[in-house]
């Protein structure tokens, strides 16, 4: 099996693909950001009540997901996650697999590189294939959006799915637009009121 | 506390064990979603969740991830908690200090504690060490269980404490209570 980049896949944007999703949201789905610039991008997108953002445990955007599908079946979720955040914890793939929610939207920004720190490559850059990795894992609704059209395609097609999927975006090397209000408690407080969980006092 | 509810409840009465007042506690506060990494003297209480369609119960690959998934499900509206080993715990820090703590939530871990009072790999007794003083850093509750006739009382009120006050708890299952892991084989 070949996997150096041969990959016909468009080099996309983050905010422009986190805005695209956003703007296909019309049911109170829940987003959750990874660290870094996967949630500023979330953030700059439009701030919602359904949204969850990461302030550090790098690599478990996908898990915390998985808890909000367990606990809330009938509700779409989404998961946004780097690629090094994603290498962090490979092992969750196969959790997700197993436990296999129908609720569940996973989306891999891959640019390479650890952008926030000094854009320095992963160590799967050149050689690992993240939708590879997935289906391997078990995900087998798991494929790389060729351009934006098809990752919207693929977003709309995942809300249909009988199992989790996994859409992975090769993205360039720009830092997040947005900076998320770094405040941890009511990102929490107001996730769990958007989500139906609470009232506010 | 733990006499008087003998006296009314006869299904908490037959379960003497620790694991079986575990599992009782779990389910007597709504703890539906036990996600762990796996150690050998929690392997009756394992058997016993998976039995009972009540919890779901799943292994995963690193006990971070299983507390994340706690994590979201407590924001979802569901309740969980985590079981683990001692050198699993070693590797949770980061998740403590960057999520459980700071976005107050009420992560309930069970530890069973390797690493003393008979241990026998020299790794595991140095990992214990690192245990408490990462908890008492972060000011993170916990509790040595070491006596039977306590632990229903400690496992029920250290879940609701959590739960009420939103903040995490570190329930640590010495070898006093559970017998440990000893060198047999």
């Amino acid at each position: 099996m070949n996997n150096t980049p041969a990959r016909n896949t468009k080099v996309m944007n983050r905010f422009d693909l986190t805005s695209r999703l956003v703007a296909k949201l019309k049911n109170e789905e829940a987003v959750v950001g990874g660290i870094g610039n996967t949630n500023f991008d979330l953030w700059a997108a439009g701030h919602r009540p359904q949204n969850f953002y990461m302030l550090g445990s790098m690599g478990l955007a996908f898990p915390i997901a998985l808890g909000v599908a367990l606990a809330q079946p009938k509700r779409r979720i989404f998961a946004l996650e780097g690629d090094g955040s994603l290498l962090m914890q490979l092992g969750a793939l196969s959790t997700i697999a197993t436990l296999a929610p129908k609720n569940l939207t996973m989306v891999v920004m891959d640019n390479g590189v650890y952008q926030i720190t000094g854009a320095q490559p992963t160590p799967g850059a050149v050689v690992a294939d993240i939708v590879a990795i997935a289906i391997a894992s078990g995900l087998g609704n798991s494929a790389w959006a060729a351009d934006e059209d098809d990752f919207e395609r693929l977003i709309d097609q995942s809300m249909s799915t009988a199992g989790p999927t996994l859409i992975g975006v090769r993205i360039d090397d720009k830092p997040g637009v947005g900076i998320t209000r770094r405040d941890p408690v009511q990102i929490r407080e107001r996730f769990m009121h958007g989500l139906g969980v609470r009232e506010p006092l | 506390m733990a006499v008087a509810e003998e006296k009314t409840s006869p299904e908490i009465s037959q379960e003497k064990s620790w694991h079986g007042i575990v599992l009782q506690s779990l389910k007597r506060n709504d703890i539906s979603l036990v996600p762990y990494v796996p150690d050998r003297i929690l392997t009756t209480l394992i058997k016993n969740l998976h039995a009972d369609p009540f919890f779901t119960t799943f292994p995963t690959a690193r006990e971070e991830e299983a507390v994340g998934i706690v994590s979201g499900a407590w924001m979802g509206g569901r309740r969980g908690a985590v079981l683990m080993q001692t050198s699993g715990f070693a590797t949770l820090a980061n998740v403590l200090a960057s999520l459980a703590m700071p976005y107050q939530i009420p992560l309930i871990l069970f530890v069973t504690e390797r690493g003393t009072l008979g241990e026998f790999n020299y790794g595991q007794s140095l990992v214990c060490r690192t245990m408490r003083p990462v908890l008492d850093s972060l000011a993170m509750e916990h509790h040595t269980c070491t006596r039977l006739d306590e632990f229903e009382f400690i496992c029920d009120r250290s879940i609701k404490q959590a739960i009420t006050t939103q903040a995490p708890v570190a329930l640590i299952l010495s070898p006093l209570l559970t017998g440990g892991k000893t060198f047999d084989k």
